[in-house]
């Protein structure tokens, strides 16, 4: 059994809807990957995350975790201990007066015996550098602090799936980096396998992986250096790519001699620096 | 129109356990005409700061000086204020609660007791300075708009009321780019139109260089920098004190600078940079 989401023809129409939201989308996602997913609102990006866990079951096509399929309703609660999903308002997601037991209550329903649920809740905590506010209020929390607090409710149950659906929209950049820092730690450290949902180009900059959703469609895939090398694929479906990767493109342009798939700030001083 | 504020201090909840200073001792002066972005944290005090302005919240000390009016003084008729003063939430797409658009955006000036055919006259201009056609989407159900769309109807609700001053909470959050310069770019252009004030609240330093005339940080409830871009951004060791991000391009050119090149560091957008960029490089030879 190949440890994997695999995505095969996947197409969806919400109910009430004559268009369908996803057209025979085909991915796969190894155990291990951090993929992150880029699109404009009603691409399907979000659409595609419910999919993955069993939220919503394809019209048309499958979706296998680890080899088991999604529709197969006898699966679904083995499917949501392995995908767990983070979405984006931390406010509707807390369901506790006191963030450990926050954090406990996936584990709980799941029917974990009780030493086992506070180490996990523990670990969890740790994992995302919260441990000192175990006792605390979550509303007493920062945005980026509540949202990790959902994040370990997730780690709580243990899965090798995180699925992220634009997880910082909400937050400040303090709170975006705590969130875009745990994430990476989640996957570097801890080996779980992340997609992540995103509007903001520089946190899919950090991904092994980019995928390009628009109308329904997966358009691109790649490394992050060969999808934001395509600045004016990228502007056409109404994405951004990171100012400096812009600024090498415009420079190109006017005849300078600059790499096509600059994306940091760091690499641009280094392709300016003969030049001036 | 100017609004004035002055040593203003906001305490919540004062005399209890919970007691917080969320403002404490800002000044700023709004002149008329001129286009504001305030920028801080979560918790730093700018949605208190606003609220204020209209008034929303009393100050515990201080004072909010609009059009010349002390609004907290008593007799100060505050609906009057709020039309002037107009205020755009965060999501404000959750507020929208009629049957159809022409209903909502008609919601304000209906109250206002305006007769009908000027309600319709300002629904009509309302919806057309935020980008959307009357004709078309008058009888369409708000529910069924796309997420950029619903919050331009939202904003037109606002803008119905004619407004001489505009306030908007961090309009593009949770939008992608595209429907993130499309409400940047329909700000700007209202502006030129109608001419009024305005203030946008926002995280993004890259969105709010672009457009304003003058940056306002908020940081644990102190006003701590205001003045145009190229002054706020010179402090730059400064707002990376606290945690403000300048933006990837201006950070570009304080690298280059700080690698002994000539380049000024005064650029904020990638035209800015571009020119700047092509100018040294031609100096050198290169282009």
């Amino acid at each position: 059994m190949a440890a994997e989401i695999l995505v095969e023809g996947v197409c969806y129409q919400y109910p009430q809807s004559s268009e369908m939201a996803l057209k025979d989308v085909n991915l796969r996602i190894k155990k291990g990957e951090f993929i992150a997913i880029i699109g404009p609102n009603g691409s399907g990006k979000s659409t595609l995350a419910k999919l993955f866990n069993g939220l919503f079951v394809p019209t048309k096509g499958r979706i296998t975790v680890d080899g088991l399929d999604t529709r197969d309703k006898e699966n679904i609660w083995k499917i949501r201990q392995k995908a767990g999903i983070v979405f984006q308002n931390p406010d509707n997601q807390i369901v506790a007066t006191v963030v450990e037991e926050d954090v406990a209550f996936g584990p709980e329903n799941l029917g974990v015996p009780p030493d086992e649920i506070r180490k996990r809740v523990d670990e969890a905590l740790e994992i995302v550098e919260l441990k000192e506010y175990a006792q605390k209020p979550p509303h007493l929390l920062s945005g980026g602090q509540k949202q990790r607090v959902a994040i370990a409710g997730i780690i709580a149950m243990r899965p090798d799936y995180i699925i992220m659906d634009e997880p910082t929209a909400m937050l400040d950049p303090v709170g975006r980096k705590e969130v875009i820092s745990t994430v990476k730690r989640l996957n570097k450290e801890e080996g779980k396998t992340i997609v992540l949902i995103t509007h903001f180009m520089e946190e899919a900059v950090e991904a092994d992986k980019v995928i390009v959703m628009s109308e329904g469609r997966v358009v691109m895939e790649g490394t992050p250096r060969e999808i934001f090398s395509k600045v004016g694929k990228l502007k056409a479906i109404g994405l951004d790519v990171p100012q400096v990767t812009e600024l090498a493109h415009r420079l190109r342009g006017q005849g300078l001699a600059i790499r096509e798939d600059v994306l940091t700030i760091d690499e641009m001083v280094e392709c300016l620096c003969p030049l001036l | 129109m100017s609004i004035v504020v002055k040593n203003l201090t906001h305490i919540y909840m004062p005399g209890t356990p919970f007691e917080s200073v969320a403002l404490m001792d800002v000044n700023w002066i709004i002149e008329d005409g001129e286009f504001w972005g305030l920028i801080g944290h979560t918790g730093s005090g700018k949605s208190t700061l606003i609220q204020h302005l209209n008034g929303l919240l009393k100050p515990t000390s201080g004072e909010i000086i609009v059009d010349g009016v002390n609004i907290n003084e008593r007799g100060v008729n505050l609906r009057e204020i709020r039309q002037k003063v107009g205020l755009v939430f965060q999501y404000p797409e959750h507020q929208l609660f009629e049957e159809t658009v022409e209903k909502d955006v008609a919601f304000g000036p209906k109250n206002l007791g305006l007769p009908e055919d000027e309600v319709t006259e300002r629904v009509r201009e309302a919806l057309d300075l935020v980008g959307l056609k009357y004709d078309e989407i008058k009888e369409r159900s708000p529910f069924e708009l796309s997420g950029g769309q619903m919050r331009r109807v939202a904003i037109a609700g606002v803008l119905a009321m004619r407004p001489k001053v505009l306030i908007l909470d961090e309009p593009t959050v949770g939008l992608d780019p595209r429907g993130r310069d499309e409400i940047l770019g329909q700000i700007v252009r209202l502006r030129e139109r109608q001419n009024i004030t305005v203030i946008l609240v926002s995280h993004s330093m890259e969105d709010i260089a672009k457009i304003v005339d003058k940056i306002a940080v908020m940081h644990r409830g102190r006003m701590v920098e205001s003045g145009t871009p190229k002054q706020v951004f010179k402090n730059r060791e400064a707002l990376a004190s606290i945690g403000l991000d300048i933006p990837q391009v201006t950070h570009l050119m304080i690298k280059l600078k700080d690698k002994g090149k000539n380049v000024a560091t005064d650029v904020f957008t990638v035209e800015e940079a571009e020119a700047e960029i092509l100018r040294a490089a031609r100096g050198m030879g290169h282009a």
